[in-house]
């Protein structure tokens, strides 16, 4: 029998001398899986309007995975579900890193109910708190506990799980404190897992992206939330001028201002700016009101470096204000 | 000379046995179904949602947000490549190994570590080799987030497998080839390249093949090291372009696998992209099948050649 010995050793040989890679310009996002869809969307339109002469690579890592590849200087480009925050404007500075921030849409929280459900349909950011703060653990466990009008019923919560951006936001904009929450309810990553338990549990309440309600609108109810002065049924008018408070929060890319010099990153971002709201619009997300994106190009033109949240998280901001502000390094 | 009572003692002593034994009987057989029913429930119902989304564009087209044009090109392509370097590299080194652990190596407390070790590495999670492999592979040796670097830590985590189910199957051949073969003046090589490998070599095959079933559909150390999500161009062909690649130049290029871009789907909000799911599940237990299936071929053609 003849054993292929030599051809196997040389390929492996080949394999390890193998040194160079192709220059062919190249755009590497990653980072948050709330933004993947809309610069999934960007990417392939984009390829396909350059006749695939530039290459683009998005992966999921996370908002916190992506940044720290971006300030690493692996990726051009880092999508987040939040503003960056102090310890990874640090580890950016360290390295050299600058980089501009742009906000690309709205990403608006729903608290879903099952649709059987009539008695909560109006619901305040303070009953959300008894449900879902720390203290609530193990203790907060039917209905009638987070408010006397409503009846006796078993209380079942499902949320994402705790290495989500939208667990991260939800905690900060209701308990008060990022990452604060009570541990017994159901969680998974997800999110169809969450869709699933809710539309069958009668006294199941939970929350995730809109975009997860509006494809499961037929077996969920969606709870009005009280802004401070009215009810807001959550939907895409209401997240863009900005009444859908404090469950709606801008999402981002943050573009490294080294990478932005190269031709093909610059025309990537210009492109994203440009057929951003009709892309975001198609994956169900809500886009920003369309100056933004013309005043982001100008940022981009004038390279204005930094963050404008100072590496603070921040809950019910208007985006014009936002985009006003001065920018920290 | 036997009583009466003796013969009914002995039969119902046989009754008895034979009642255990199809007991026995019984409780493997649902044992076994317990398995073979949940994987054919599993597998039918991911065909039943999966199949009609089956077509060629299926696997001609990139990832793409709209569901009824998404496909697995570059899912497929790159589960592929990983699998040809994890071969190139586990299969000679795990090989290699195994003889010299046999065929070579004293028998002394070292080579009884090394033994042990090797057994326990079989059992380590996944997640740690893609954590190895991302200090080691990426970052040290500088291969960055590549089809080579996905390759070589799926090599790595197969390897105990392979140098395992090498070692069983040398074992397996009687001492007397081996003794016939010395004493005809062989040398130790000469020795394991004519009889022990040949004779072997449908055992190592199957370990081979269990282990990159295992490899294929692997997912945490693949992401680990930096597989993309999406990605919708595919690694260089050799001498193609301007100026043409290198022969190796696809290796290392970014990539993604089958089992990232069928939990990508997963995960999406649109009921159209879990039948996309299901169709990427289908087509990795089908790649899988013939893995399986070549190797039960190679087996039975080598078993044919040995002569005894």
């Amino acid at each position: 029998m003849n054993f292929p010995r030599n051809t196997v050793f040389a390929a492996l040989a080949g394999l390890i001398a193998a040194g160079t890679v192709h220059a062919q310009a190249l755009v590497k996002v990653d980072g948050s899986s709330t933004v993947y869809p809309i610069t999934e969307a960007v990417a392939e339109e984009f390829q396909k309007a350059k006749k695939n002469a530039v290459r683009v690579t998005v992966g999921i890592s996370g908002t916190g995975g992506g940044f720290k590849k971006f300030c690493r200087g692996e990726t051009d480009i880092s999508d987040a579900s939040r503003p960056i925050v102090k310890k990874e404007m640090e580890a950016c500075a360290q390295a050299g890193i600058k980089y501009v921030e742009l906000p690309v849409a709205f990403d608006a929280l729903t608290v879903v109910l099952h649709p059987s459900n009539t008695f909560a349909a109006n619901l305040k950011p303070e009953q959300l708190k008894v449900m879902w703060e720390p203290g609530a653990q193990g203790k907060v466990t039917s209905w009638k506990q987070v408010d006397p009008s409503f009846p006796d019923m078993p209380l079942k919560l499902f949320g994402p799980g705790a290495d989500s951006g939208t667990f991260e936001y939800f905690t900060e904009a209701i308990v008060g404190k990022a990452k604060s929450s009570r541990g017994d309810y159901t969680a998974s990553e997800d999110d169809n897992v969450l869709v699933q338990g809710v539309s069958r549990d009668k006294g199941a309440i939970g929350y995730f992206g809109f975009a997860y309600y509006i494809e499961n609108k037929d077996k969920l109810k969606a709870a009005m939330i009280w802004n401070g002065s009215k009810f807001v049924a959550p939907s895409a008018a209401v997240v863009e001028d900005g009444s859908y408070q404090p469950l709606a929060r801008p999402i981002f890319i943050y573009v490294n201002a080294k990478s932005l010099e190269r031709p093909e990153v610059k025309e990537f971002v210009e492109f994203y700016m440009k057929h951003g709201a009709a892309l975001t619009k198609e994956v169900k997300y809500v886009p920003l009101p369309a100056n933004i994106y013309e005043v982001n190009m100008e940022h981009v033109r004038k390279m204005k470096l930094g963050t404008v949240f100072g590496g603070v998280p921040e809950v019910g901001v208007k985006i014009e204000e936002l985009v006003k502000r001065e920018t920290k390094e | 000379m036997l009583q009466p009572q003796d013969i009914e003692a002995i039969r119902a002593l046989i009754a008895r046995a034979k009642r255990w034994d199809a007991f026995f009987g019984v409780l493997g057989i649902i044992a076994l179904m317990i398995g073979v029913l949940t994987f054919s429930a599993l597998f039918l119902d991911m065909a039943v949602r999966g199949i009609p989304r089956l077509d060629l564009d299926f696997f001609t087209n990139f990832p793409s947000r709209r569901a009824a044009s998404a496909g697995i090109l570059s899912a497929w392509v790159g589960t592929t490549l990983v699998m040809v370097v994890t071969a190139c590299a586990a299969v000679p080194l795990g090989i290699a190994a195994g003889v010299y652990l046999e065929e070579y190596a004293p028998k002394n407390w070292l080579t009884d570590i090394i033994e042990i070790n090797i057994t326990n590495l079989a059992g380590v999670p996944s997640i740690v080799y893609g954590l190895l492999a991302l200090g080691l592979f990426v970052y040290q040796f500088g291969l960055g987030q590549s089809i080579l670097s996905a390759g070589l830590t799926l090599a790595l985590l197969i390897l105990p497998v392979v140098i395992v189910a090498t070692r069983e199957s040398i074992r397996a051949i009687p001492v007397s080839v081996r003794e016939g073969s010395y004493a005809c003046g062989a040398t130790t090589w000469q020795t394991v390249s004519d009889h022990i490998l040949p004779y072997s070599s449908a055992g190592i095959l199957t370990g081979v093949i269990i282990g990159m079933a295992r490899a294929i559909g692997e997912t945490a150390p693949i992401i680990t090291i930096g597989a993309l999500t999406f990605i919708a161009f595919l690694p260089t062909a050799p001498f193609a372009g301007d100026p043409p690649a290198g022969l190796f130049d696809w290796a290392l290029a970014p990539f993604t696998v089958m089992p990232i871009q069928m939990f990508n789907w997963t995960s999406r909000p649109e009921a159209a992209f879990l039948a996309n799911a299901a169709a990427a599940g289908f087509v990795l237990v089908l790649m899988t099948l013939a893995m399986n299936g070549a190797a039960i071929w190679l087996r039975y053609r080598l078993r044919k050649n040995i002569k005894w």
